[in-house]
Order: C-alpha cells, then sequence, then structure tokens
C-alpha cells in the first residue's frame, strides 16, 4: 500500500491527538491575536485562548459561518499581514456577494500534500497524465488539483473546464490516464465519449471527482461507461479547497486528513456534538492554516463520519458522501427532500444503466406547494408504445412516493431541454421565492 | 407488407412538431402518411415516410428521440367498405390492432398502416387473403 506520507498517515490515536492538540491550541492563540472577529465572539463567550487546552476542550470554542466572510470581506478574517499571502481564491456566497479565502506559501504546500497523499494512495504517479477539467480560476478545484498532481510528479494538463469536444480530443491525443472534473461532467463526458465511439482510444484509468454531490450508482455508471476507476475527493473553499478528506483504494469513505483538519458532527439546531457515526452538520477547523485560518467552520452539509478503522491502514477518520446541504436540502409540503434522494430513484428505476437528466421544479400555487420532477427521455426508455412510457412514468411517480413520502409529478421532457452546463449540474428550480 | 415506421418522441410544447416537420422538409423528406397519438404530458409522432433512414437521421440530429418500428402496410381500393376485409381478416385470426392510420395511395386506392399484437402473423393472414401490398408509387 503506497503512502506519499507514511509516518503521518498512520499515526496511532494517541499520537494524533496530541498533536492536534498542539496544532489547536497554536491556531485558537494566533486567530484570538490577529482576527477581530474570532476575538469578538471568544470575549462575548467568556473564553480565554487559554481555556483551550487540548481537542477535549473544542466544543468550547464559537462556530463560524460563511456569512462571516461576506461581513469581513474581503480580507478581514485573515490572520497573516498581507505580505505573507502569496494566492487567493474566491466562490459564489449563498447571497450576492463572493467569498475570498487566501493562502500563504506553508498554506499551498499543505494543499498540494494533501492532494498528493490522495493520489499516491490510488496509485498515481510520475507515470500518469493528469488531465484536470476543474475549471481554474477563482474557483478552488482546478489549481488545487493541479498543485497536488505535480507534487507527485505526474504529468498535468490544465485544461480546465469546459469544450468538450478538446477535453476529448486532448484526452485521446495526450494520453491521459487520470480525468479530474465534477462527476456530471464526467458523465458528460462519458456520455460524448460514447456517442462518438472513441473509448478505446482513451488511455484512462483513474477519475477524481468532487465539487457536487453524487451517488454510489453514478460512480458504477461512469466507472462502467468510463472503464475507469472512480474515486471521491471532498472539499470547500472555505476550509482550504478540494483534498481535506479524500477516498483511497477502499473506496468507503473519504479520509479527513486529521493532522491539518479537525473534523467534528454537529447537530444543526443545537449546536451540540454528536457521538461518532452519527448523522449531523459537519464541521471543520483548520489546524495548520496560516492566512485563513477557520474554526467551527459550519460546512452546512449533512454527513456522517466513519469511526471504524480503514482497511487501507490510515488511522485518520472517514467522512461519508455528504447526504445532502443544510440549505439546499428542499423542503416540500413539510417533508425534506434531498435531490440525490430523486437521483437514486432514477437510476433504480431506469435500470442502473444510464442516469436520466433531470431537474426538479417546486413551486407554490394556492397555498400548496407543488412539486415536479422532470425528467428527459431517452433512447433508452422510448417505445412506440404509449402504456408502456406511461409505465415508466408511473413507476418514477410510485418510487418517489415511497422514497420520500411525498407525492411529485412527474414530466418527461425532450432530450437536452434541460439545462445541463458543463460544470455543476442545475437540479432544483425553486420558485416558492415570496411565495410562501 | 412489413415497413418502417419512424417514431417519435414529443413533449407537449409548441413548436416541436413543427420543428421536426421543418427539417424534414429541408432535408427533403416526404412524409406518406402520420398521426399523432398524445397523453396529456407527451405525444408520439408516427409517420411513414419515403425515406425511413434519412428521416431518422434527420430527426436525430435534432435531438429527439426517434426509433424505427415495423408496422403492416396495405393497399386497399379507396371506396366505402375497402378497410372492411382487413379488419375481419384479423378480427378472424384474433389479432388486436394497436393503432392505425391511413393515407391516399395512388389512382383510386388508400394505404393503411397498421400496428397489431402480432406483426408477422397479421403479415401472413393479409397475404393469404390476398391483400395488395401498396405499390412503390403509394409509398413515394
Amino acid at each position: 500500500m503506497p503512502y506519499f506520507d507514511e509516518k503521518n498517515e498512520t499515526l496511532s490515536e494517541e499520537q494524533l491527538r496530541k498533536l492536534q492538540s498542539e496544532r489547536l491550541r497554536e491556531t485558537v492563540r494566533r486567530s484570538y491575536e490577529n482576527v477581530e472577529c474570532f476575538r469578538r465572539r471568544m470575549d462575548e463567550a467568556g473564553i480565554r485562548p487559554e481555556d483551550v487546552r487540548g481537542v477535549e476542550d473544542l466544543g468550547k470554542l464559537p462556530f463560524s459561518y460563511k456569512s462571516d466572510l461576506r461581513d469581513y470581506y474581503p480580507y478581514g478574517l485573515f490572520a497573516v499581514p498581507m505580505e505573507q499571502v502569496v494566492r487567493l481564491h474566491a466562490s459564489s456566497g449563498t447571497t450576492g456577494r463572493r467569498i475570498v479565502v487566501g493562502y500563504t506559501e506553508n498554506d499551498l504546500s499543505m494543499w498540494e500534500e494533501c492532494i498528493a497523499r490522495m493520489l499516491t494512495a490510488i496509485g498515481v504517479g510520475k507515470a500518469d497524465v493528469v488531465q484536470i477539467s476543474f475549471g481554474y480560476g477563482l474557483f478552488t478545484g482546478g489549481f488545487g488539483v493541479h498543485g497536488g498532481a505535480q507534487r507527485v510528479g505526474a504529468t498535468v494538463i490544465p485544461i480546465s473546464s469546459g469544450n468538450t469536444q478538446n477535453q476529448i480530443r486532448t484526452m485521446i491525443d495526450f494520453g491521459a490516464t487520470v480525468l479530474c472534473c465534477t462527476p456530471s461532467y464526467a458523465m458528460y463526458l462519458a456520455e460524448e465519449i460514447e456517442k462518438l465511439g472513441v473509448r478505446d482510444r482513451l488511455k484512462l484509468r483513474v477519475g477524481v471527482f468532487g465539487a457536487e454531490p453524487w451517488s454510489e450508482k453514478m460512480r458504477a455508471e461512469i466507472e462502467a461507461k468510463l472503464g475507469i476507476k472512480a474515486y471521491d475527493i471532498y472539499g470547500l473553499s472555505e476550509v482550504m479547497g478540494p483534498g481535506v478528506a479524500c477516498e483511497c483504494p477502499e473506496q468507503s469513505g473519504m479520509h479527513v486528513w486529521e493532522d491539518h483538519f479537525l473534523v467534528e458532527i454537529i447537530d444543526p439546531d443545537t449546536g451540540r456534538q454528536l457521538p461518532p457515526g452519527e448523522s449531523g452538520e459537519l464541521v471543520f477547523t483548520s489546524l495548520t492554516k496560516e492566512a485563513f485560518p477557520v474554526i467551527r467552520y459550519r460546512t452546512r452539509d449533512v454527513c456522517r463520519l466513519i469511526p471504524e478503522r480503514c482497511r487501507c491502514g490510515r488511522t485518520h477518520i472517514r467522512m461519508a458522501k455528504p447526504a445532502g446541504r443544510t440549505d439546499d436540502m428542499l423542503i416540500i409540503r413539510g417533508v425534506n427532500v434531498f435531490p440525490s434522494q430523486i437521483e437514486e430513484v432514477l437510476l433504480a428505476v431506469s435500470g442502473g444503466e444510464i442516469t436520466p437528466n433531470y431537474r426538479i421544479v417546486v413551486d407554490r400555487v394556492n397555498n400548496t406547494d407543488t412539486f415536479e420532477v422532470e425528467v428527459e427521455m431517452s433512447e433508452s426508455f422510448f417505445s412506440d408504445n404509449v402504456r408502456m412510457i406511461e409505465t415508466f412514468e408511473r413507476r418514477i411517480t410510485e418510487q418517489l412516493r415511497s422514497t420520500l413520502g411525498i407525492g411529485a409529478k412527474v414530466r418527461l421532457v425532450n432530450p437536452n431541454s434541460l439545462e445541463r452546463s458543463e460544470g455543476k449540474a442545475k437540479r432544483v428550480l425553486d420558485l416558492r421565492a415570496g411565495k410562501i | 407488407m412489413v415497413i418502417k415506421q419512424l417514431s417519435v418522441f414529443l413533449e407537449n410544447k409548441p413548436g416541436y412538431l413543427l420543428c421536426a416537420a421543418d427539417s424534414l422538409a429541408k432535408n427533403g423528406v416526404n412524409i406518406r402518411a402520420l398521426s399523432l397519438a398524445d397523453t396529456a404530458e407527451f405525444g408520439i409522432l408516427r409517420l411513414i415516410a419515403d425515406r425511413p433512414e434519412e428521416g431518422r437521421r434527420v430527426l436525430s440530429d435534432l435531438g429527439l428521440v426517434v426509433r424505427l418500428t415495423d408496422v403492416l402496410a396495405v393497399s386497399m381500393d379507396d371506396t366505402p367498405g375497402g378497410m372492411l376485409t382487413v379488419l375481419s381478416c384479423l378480427g378472424e385470426a384474433g389479432i388486436n390492432v394497436e393503432y392505425m392510420y391511413a393515407s391516399s395511395g395512388s389512382g383510386r386506392r388508400a394505404v393503411m398502416s397498421l400496428q397489431t399484437s402480432d406483426t408477422a402473423r397479421a403479415d401472413a393472414i393479409l397475404r393469404e387473403h390476398g391483400m395488395a401490398e401498396p405499390s412503390p408509387e403509394d409509398l413515394a
């Protein structure tokens, strides 16, 4: 089992807690001294930095939120002078103004290391040609994975996202063995490759996909269509970018690199820490970041940690795929609905062979929520027989009802009529704003 | 005789049918007969074209979901009662008609396109009863 950094990836429980405690104390001290927002919250809560002796005191610390990044835009949360900041990234906020994050030289190096650990674990190294189809630019995806891929000595194709025909040509001509992009774009590429009939000319063997939720079935589908092993990667710009947690060859949960990030699961309503294995909101504290340390950052991702030791030998705790977000979770007629649940149903009903492109449309008419799922028709579901199509439609409706406990109207639409961007798929159209 | 019919999925929205017809016209594909099966949410456009393969290509290129399906085509007298012999042959053999639609052929002939519960058997029975096959002119 190859390691990028065997010592740190296999620290014992005791060594890890000791290291985390030291680093937490230092992060708290530095943040208190340099970040006004954090200092004020600590003072309001009556907590002194020296009250935090180790990881056992984590629960005493105040939370931080995405709105903080908006309120202290652009550099108000940085803990170092701008002279030490060598890179900025930005992403869209949930509302209005974008958010900005910064990195020192050491931060970038740590980020590269996190990605390099993953790539090494899944057997990517000097001999590989890595096509990075994550967007480059202010988005953390492209540059994040880029640094890690270079760190393991791979040949990097920094193609960025978009221009599908060029992506496929490049993949063939340059002999790419590794593809990095969003899972929905991987699906899209797989479909285009199928249409062109050029799969035999690909050398791809590994995919690293992240930045949006995807199901196990989608993984199986991408793996089958492209003939690769597909691995999940997790991250968010507020905490660092992709690579906060990464899958290993076991493909059963993503290791959170615990020497750099402390992870908690909390009850999003009460803020209380939940016991290992329970599902709740994912919260991160950075332990080594210099420019933009985060303390108890509320990700809004709903997730579960996997406390059991991984068979791969790494001791760092794993997190399951996020099951949704506390803030994109739809509440329809009082029922919680996650788009990923709908995707599961559609894949199951269509025989798990292809992902029908779909869109959830929620509206409010006569004070009642309407819930529609538009599903694109494709060759494989189409029949000359009206009854067969209606049966297909009805099976989706029934499955949705039994999965979600709520009725949805299923509407079959023409292929390619739903927006399918080359980046993140737009799955939800909620028209209720201002109507509730 | 068994001929190829184009079946096209159409979402119920203004413009889709026009778009399909326009594209066929521009590519010189002639529509001999057509019917539109509709439900509340979608329709299936079925059509007999002089060049079905080309029609399929043209419609697929538009991004529509298209399938070539086998249907029976029978030539009949375009006079009152012309269709009855066809139906009675099939009825006696216990073959169900799923859908059918007619178009005029050459001279005083009409062409009926039929989908039945058993295409091969229906074809054999209609041949046994001496039902005429459409001439190339009927389908051109």
